[in-house]
């Protein structure tokens, strides 16, 4: 089995999970409470890589991060190489791709929230972050978990975004999902059936650590 | 100001001595919700009055604005002389920083926290052994103090309301807006927290405007009455004296029925 491959899989998971952890807290937040009429507009945003095909988000991705955009040329000033074909690229074209895996579950979480719960704790305290971590994030941590397991999961699994934006470069950008693919090619089946039933295992494991614990949330 | 509130002004000469007129509140609210149009403007200088009207009148949505959970289109609110809300300048107090306790009809206590923790939420900046103590007290006085380590979940309707007015309370609120609180509950359930609750807030003055559509309780507890119907103040007094007819008028139907 490709041993680096699988290092860089769960690495470029690991990291992407934590980033949109971050991200989909106070956005989940805000588009369960937020009051903007703008609002529809970053839904719907936040929700287009669901329905994209990741050739297309990779495509887009590849262009904005090349030397044609002024963006792709100050990131790769700033970075001191190209976004594409590099982890960093990797990692952002992860994080936009399984942003809806992760923000669509932290703000059906924060919707589940009684009204007047949250109205009790502002009533009670003054300190926004005390009402966070005290009331709120205790009461979305089942959403928290689905969340986190979606969005590792998710990376994991993507081909099309990492294949277009990373070139499948050996050690840098090659995932578990293209080296199956290369494998495919190569007629390794035996490898790539390794490589495969690893996958499978622990998307299935991630999955019942969720229904797992949906089943006993919901006593 | 309005009709009402004038009057209601000159029926206040049996007020505190001294001739001084204590004035625990002072509101002007204006807003527009749905179908209600909410449009009041009142002083409480009796230290528990009854808001009393029939379901839909706004006396939630009166509350709200009190507190703060709701930001008026336009109104002026002041507690014992500070500005909460004054739209016209822009003023505005978060809910938390008003020292206003709330108590809902429905119980809001945080579902994941023991009743210990539900109490000393209201609580930061004390220290740990203060906030044990005030805990302690506050579950005492609404006999509470053997459900400290229960959770809500675990809780009756009473035991719930119990507890929120103590978490309400611990932090020694200058007013207490009560909801509608003992909905459900039977008279002597009720009784037995309204009356140390009561007496606690008479001991430090802390004034309380208690929501009710039921005309017995407002009778009950013999303080001032508001009136209110469909977003207006209809009359602000003494209970036999602005309930006099609706009471009658009760009466009457009840025969009639």
């Amino acid at each position: 089995m490709d041993q680096q491959a699988i290092f860089l899989s769960f690495r470029l998971a690991g990291i992407t999970t934590l980033i949109l952890l971050g991200i989909s807290i106070p956005l989940g937040y805000w588009l369960a409470y937020g009051r903007a009429r703008w609002k529809p507009l970053v839904e719907a945003a936040v929700a287009l890589p669901l329905v994209l095909p990741p050739t297309v988000l990779g495509f887009y991705l590849l262009v904005l991060m090349g030397p044609r955009t002024a963006l792709g040329r100050t990131v790769s000033v700033v970075l001191g190489h190209p976004l594409a074909f590099s982890f960093a690229g990797l990692l952002t074209g992860s994080v936009i791709f399984s942003l809806p895996f992760a923000v669509q579950p932290m703000t059906s979480g924060f919707r589940s929230i009684d009204r007047e719960i949250l109205e009790a704790a502002q009533l009670l305290s003054a300190q926004p972050a005390r009402i966070l971590l005290r009331v709120l994030l205790p009461l979305v941590r089942p959403f928290l978990l689905t969340a986190a397991v979606l969005a590792f999961t998710h990376t994991v699994g993507e081909f099309g975004v990492v294949l277009m934006i990373g070139g499948g470069i050996p050690g840098v950008t090659k995932t578990l999902s293209i080296s199956i693919y290369d494998q495919v090619q190569d007629f390794a089946y035996a490898q790539a059936n390794h490589t495969a039933l690893l996958l499978l295992g622990v998307s299935f494991l991630a999955l019942l650590v969720i229904y797992g614990r949906g089943s006993r949330a919901h006593v | 100001m309005s009709k009402a509130m004038t009057l209601d002004k000159m029926d206040k000469r049996d007020g505190p001595a001294l001739g001084a007129t204590t004035e625990y509140l002072q509101a002007a609210v204006e807003h527009t919700l749905g179908n209600l149009s909410l449009r009041v403007a009142f002083v409480l200088s009796a230290p528990w009055t009854v808001l009393w009207g029939p379901s839909g009148a706004g006396k939630t949505s009166l509350l709200r604005v009190l507190g703060g959970l709701t930001r008026p289109e336009r109104g002026r609110v002041l507690l014992q002389g500070r500005t909460l809300l004054e739209t016209a300048s822009g003023a505005w107090v978060p809910p938390a920083e008003r020292a206003i306790g709330f108590v809902t009809q429905r119980p809001t206590l945080f579902p994941h926290m023991d009743v210990t923790a539900n109490v000393a939420f209201g609580l930061a900046g004390l220290s740990r052994g203060s906030i044990a103590q005030r805990v302690g007290q506050m579950l005492a006085l609404f006999h509470a103090a053997h459900l400290a380590r229960r959770s809500p979940g675990d809780l009756s309707g009473g035991e719930m309301q119990r507890v929120a007015l103590a978490r309400a309370l611990a932090p020694e609120p200058r007013m207490l807006l009560l909801d509608e609180p003992f909905t459900g509950l039977d008279a002597d359930l009720k009784l037995s927290i309204l009356e140390p609750l009561t007496a606690w807030l008479a001991q430090r003055n802390i004034p309380a405007l208690y929501v009710s559509h039921d005309i017995a309780e407002a009778f009950q507890t013999a303080p001032d009455v508001i009136v209110m119907d469909r977003g207006q103040i209809q009359a602000h007094g003494p209970a036999h004296v602005v309930l006099a007819s609706r009471r009658e008028q009760l009466l009457r139907q009840l025969g009639e029925g």
